[in-house]
């Protein structure tokens, strides 16, 4: 059985900001960084890996430059990483997004080994859709098994999962038939640090890149073409500027004071 | 009236050949090792080591000391009367006593003076470990043992030469022995003989069983302590050898020949004398960490696997395990601050702190396996090139009200190397700006990277993350020769000593000043005028930080500028200079838990309020931290902590 991790290479968000002239976001000098919910689904593949035995294989979509993410996904320990590179995949939605990724899963399920899992972080944080995951898991038919916090049980044998979804104030257990995709949460794992060897191994490994030619889409369902969402604005929210009453560090008492009696005043302390 | 010399010759060469084989046996495991070069600057070697093994200038700093001193040098001074005693042994006309009275006379005085004092050594070092050991474990049936066998040594002689008297030899230099010939008057002269011969056997037993024993016991420093002070690191051992990350290598030290050979000759020179215990902080607080365990346990591990690994196999073994004998465990490797103060004590300079963090190389790039609280600040190391992992963008907020230029070669002379803790930490923050505006006041020209500046990698080297040292030490330090940085501001120790000694080994030798020094200096030249004296600070403590003081040298500095400041010179705190107590941040220990023991800051707070602290001055921003949590701990609340930078301030500013 083939487990198959999604990650994707994101701008570090907590480094960008947005042109306030033309309200897209700054990306110049910003380093990018694996969407962090993938690194949990990428470690659950691999802790998957190292209790069943089963391969696991790293995908993204993304540009040349996203073979740095999947050669963190080899440091770690996937067995093959691909990257799905194409200009024609450019400029994509969700569904053209998971049109893509679903195709590559597709051709391993038929050309490698049968793929038993599809696993993807709950949403990306430059996107926040939430949307491929799913996205993937209905163009292949897989069951959807999304907000995973926990796996309870995999039956490879009897080919069945049952998972605890971590929903709003109450966690749900569920169970399925694979193959299914799950989708997953922070508190599913810790993710694994990488050990020196395999990171210089992954430096000289090879991070297949596969192209429309290899996949053979309809290029009009894939990239822009195929993308029905379309961004019309990105801008800041106004937030309302804070103001500095007090001086903490020259005059910790009287600043708590001024807290307190603010936050009283505003009827903000129930009392 | 002679001893059977045919059964001592056999005896002497059987126990010549026991002696070679055991030396042979542990001596040739340290070619297990890797290699390492420590034959540069012979001349310069062979100086420290007629310094500190022969003058024995660290042995004598403690009490007792001059108890060994007297035990070494008796041992030189009698192998004279020893070498002459196996001589005779064998060939009965061999005698020191057929020498001219001229030569022999001053030659048997000082013999007979000599073995009084060694002996009285022997008693004293007895009763010391009856009395009062330097560590309860130190009480050894081995200690006593061997020194038994030195007393018996001693005593022989006494009785050899006593005997000699009586029975008519030696009548001419009778006066010349003190001791010998007091004794010679108790002895009647019909047992001479057998007085002579029980002391003559006595004293062969004993050397002879000395010299089997030796190879087998800790006091293989006997023969290992000289050539190891010849072998010492000749730079301060404040940081660590670089690692070559190519594909096949492995990394730190898992098993015991990884270590260098150096290294594990140190094993065999440790006497266990427990000076490095005693100066640990994580010993006295309490934490599993010992590093005279960690240089025995060295030992014991090689001797366990000296057989697998000479055939090529794995140990039996583990290096890093339970604990236990011969095992080294993860909580006393993680426990270490890297303050250096073990080897600031220890008399054979036997470098525990490097060893110490192979281990934890291997833990963390062989085995990605480190205590969780590591994990997020590697990743934000390398993510973000500092410890809390905060947006680079962020780095100029503390100057945001000031202006500040931004570092320009030929433009500004010196580059303030903010730090991390100077850019972000809400404390330390205060600090960077009391120092900027002091550099200003006093017309020096700088400038900062602004947010371009990284880490200089300090914590992560400490904690055994070399692979990602490696890569920030590289950027910095390619950055800084693009900038044409060449003279660098710092006020974190550990940044200092950073880029001053580790980027050396990368081929970058900056000039790197800390910001006590120069704030002393600007004073001291009369460019920054006083406006008034310190006074609201009362009484001052000073705090030495271990990477300031031990690791680089630098004391007076910060004493200086307090009293510039202030006016008086700062209280001492019992522990201070060289044998200053860290205030356990080293290492990385800043950004982990103590989880065993008392808080190591909380050991210090507590000494510097026996001072009667008001205000306690330091020179670093985890002391800064670290006294400032342990001050919250103990309630203190009116006892302040400054930077040195903020106590001129209040001098020159305000």
């Amino acid at each position: 059985m083939l487990i198959v991790a999604c990650i994707k290479q994101v701008p570090d968000t907590t480094q960008v900001q947005i042109d306030p002239v033309t309200n897209t976001l700054v990306r110049e000098g910003i380093p990018f960084i694996v969407n962090p919910y993938d690194t949990h689904a990428l470690e659950e593949a691999l802790r998957l890996k190292d209790r069943f035995g089963c391969a696991v294989a790293a995908i993204s979509m993304g540009p040349p430059n996203a073979e740095g993410t999947l050669r963190k996904a080899l440091a770690l320990g996937v067995d093959r990483a691909i990257l799905l590179s194409d200009r024609v995949f450019g400029g994509a939605d969700t569904l053209a997004t998971s049109n893509v990724l679903s195709a590559a899963i597709n051709k391993l399920h038929h050309e490698c080994d049968e793929v038993g899992l599809v696993l993807c972080g709950k949403q990306t944080i430059d996107g926040d859709t939430a949307q491929v995951g799913p996205g993937i898991a209905s163009r292949l038919g897989f069951q959807q098994l999304t907000l995973v916090d926990r796996i309870v049980e995999l039956d490879t044998t009897g080919r069945r999962i049952r998972v605890s979804r971590k929903l709003e104030g109450r966690h749900e257990i569920v169970e399925a038939p694979l193959p299914a995709m799950l989708t997953v949460v922070r508190e599913l794992n810790r993710p694994r640090y990488p050990r020196v060897p395999m990171r210089l191994a992954a430096s000289d490994a090879t991070v297949e890149v596969w192209n429309n030619q290899v996949l053979k889409l309809d290029e009009q369902s894939i990239g822009l073409k195929g993308s029905p969402t379309w961004v019309s604005k990105i801008f800041s929210p106004e937030r309302a500027k804070g103001e500095i009453l007090g001086d903490g560090y020259a005059d910790p008492d009287g600043a708590a004071r001024l807290l307190i009696n603010t936050l009283l005043s505003k009827d903000m302390l129930p009392l | 009236m002679s001893p059977n010399h045919t059964v001592f010759t056999v005896l002497l060469v059987a126990s010549f050949l026991f002696f070679a084989w055991g030396c042979w046996r542990r001596l040739s495991l340290i070619t297990l090792r890797t290699p390492e070069d420590r034959f540069d600057s012979i001349g310069h070697r062979v100086g420290e080591m007629l310094k500190f093994a022969f003058a024995q200038k660290r042995v004598l700093a403690k009490p007792f000391g001059i108890n060994h001193f007297i035990i070494f040098w008796s041992f030189i001074i009698l192998l004279i009367a020893n070498i002459e005693f196996m001589l005779h042994g064998v060939c009965p006309w061999f005698s020191l006593t057929k020498l001219p009275d001229g030569l022999l006379r001053p030659l048997l005085l000082v013999l007979d003076i000599v073995s009084l004092l060694a002996l009285a050594s022997v008693v004293i070092a007895a009763i010391r470990r009856l009395v009062s050991p330097p560590y309860p474990e130190a009480r050894t049936i081995e200690a006593f043992f061997i020194l038994s066998l030195i007393g018996i040594l001693m005593l022989a002689y006494f009785g050899i030469n006593a005997a000699r008297v009586v029975n008519g030899e030696m009548v001419s230099v009778f006066a010349w022995m003190p001791v010998s010939g007091r004794l010679a008057l108790l002895i009647p002269a019909t047992s001479a003989g057998s007085v002579y011969l029980i002391a003559w056997w006595a004293h062969a037993f004993a050397l002879l069983a000395f010299m089997c024993y030796l190879p087998y016991s800790k006091h293989m420093h006997i023969l290992t302590a000289i050539p190891n002070c010849f072998f010492r690191r000749l730079e301060k051992p404040n940081t660590q050898a670089r690692e070559e990350f190519v594909s096949g290598k492995s990394f730190g030290v898992g098993q015991v020949d990884r270590y260098s050979w150096k290294d594990l000759l140190d094993s065999f020179s440790c006497t266990e004398c427990g000076r490095c215990q005693q100066v640990c902080p994580a010993s006295i607080t309490g934490k599993p960490l010992n590093p005279r365990a960690v240089v025995h346990d060295i030992k014991v591990n090689l001797l366990e696997n000296a057989s697998r690994l000479a055939a090529g196999e794995k140990p039996a073994l583990p290096l890093i395990g339970d604990g236990g004998e011969g095992s080294v465990s993860e909580e006393s490797i993680w426990a270490c601050t890297t303050c250096g103060a073990c080897m600031e004590a220890c008399p054979v300079f036997i470098e525990q702190m490097p060893k110490i963090i192979n281990l934890r190389r291997h833990l963390v790039e062989e085995e990605a396996h480190f205590p969780e609280e590591l994990l997020n600040l590697f990743e934000n190391m390398e993510g973000r090139s500092n410890p809390w992992g905060i947006a680079p963008s962020e780095r100029t907020k503390w100057c945001s009200q000031m202006d500040v230029k931004p570092f320009e070669q030929g433009s500004t002379e010196y580059l303030l190397y903010v730090g991390c803790a100077g850019s972000f930490d809400s404390r330390s923050k205060h600090v960077s700006v009391a120092l900027a505006q002091l550099l200003d006041k006093a017309g020096i020209s700088w400038g900062i990277l602004g947010k371009d500046e990284k880490c200089c990698g300090d914590s992560v080297r400490r904690l055994g993350n070399e692979f990602v040292f490696d890569r920030m030490a590289r950027e910095n330090v390619a950055m800084f020769r693009e900038k044409g940085v060449t003279k660098v501001i710092t006020q974190c120790p550990h940044c200092f000593t950073t880029l001053k000694n580790d980027y050396r080994q990368y081929g970058l030798e900056l000039e790197v000043i800390h910001h006590s020094e120069l704030l002393r200096n600007l004073v001291q030249d009369g460019n920054l005028k006083l406006n008034k004296t310190a006074s609201g600070l009362g009484t001052t403590v000073v705090h030495d930080s271990c990477y300031l003081g031990r690791h680089n040298d630098l004391y007076d500095a910060p004493r200086e500028l307090i009293e510039a400041a202030t006016g008086t010179a700062p209280a001492e705190m019992e522990r201070n200079r060289a044998n200053a107590f860290c205030c356990g941040a080293g290492g990385g220990r800043m950004w982990m838990e103590e989880h065993s023991g008392e808080r190591i800051n909380l050991t210090r707070v507590k000494e510097a309020l026996e001072e009667k602290a008001d205000t306690i001055c330091v020179a670093c921003p985890y002391c800064l931290t670290m006294f400032g949590d342990g001050l919250k701990d103990v309630k203190a609340d009116n006892v302040r902590v400054l930077d040195v930078a903020e106590v001129l301030a209040e001098a020159v500013l305000r």
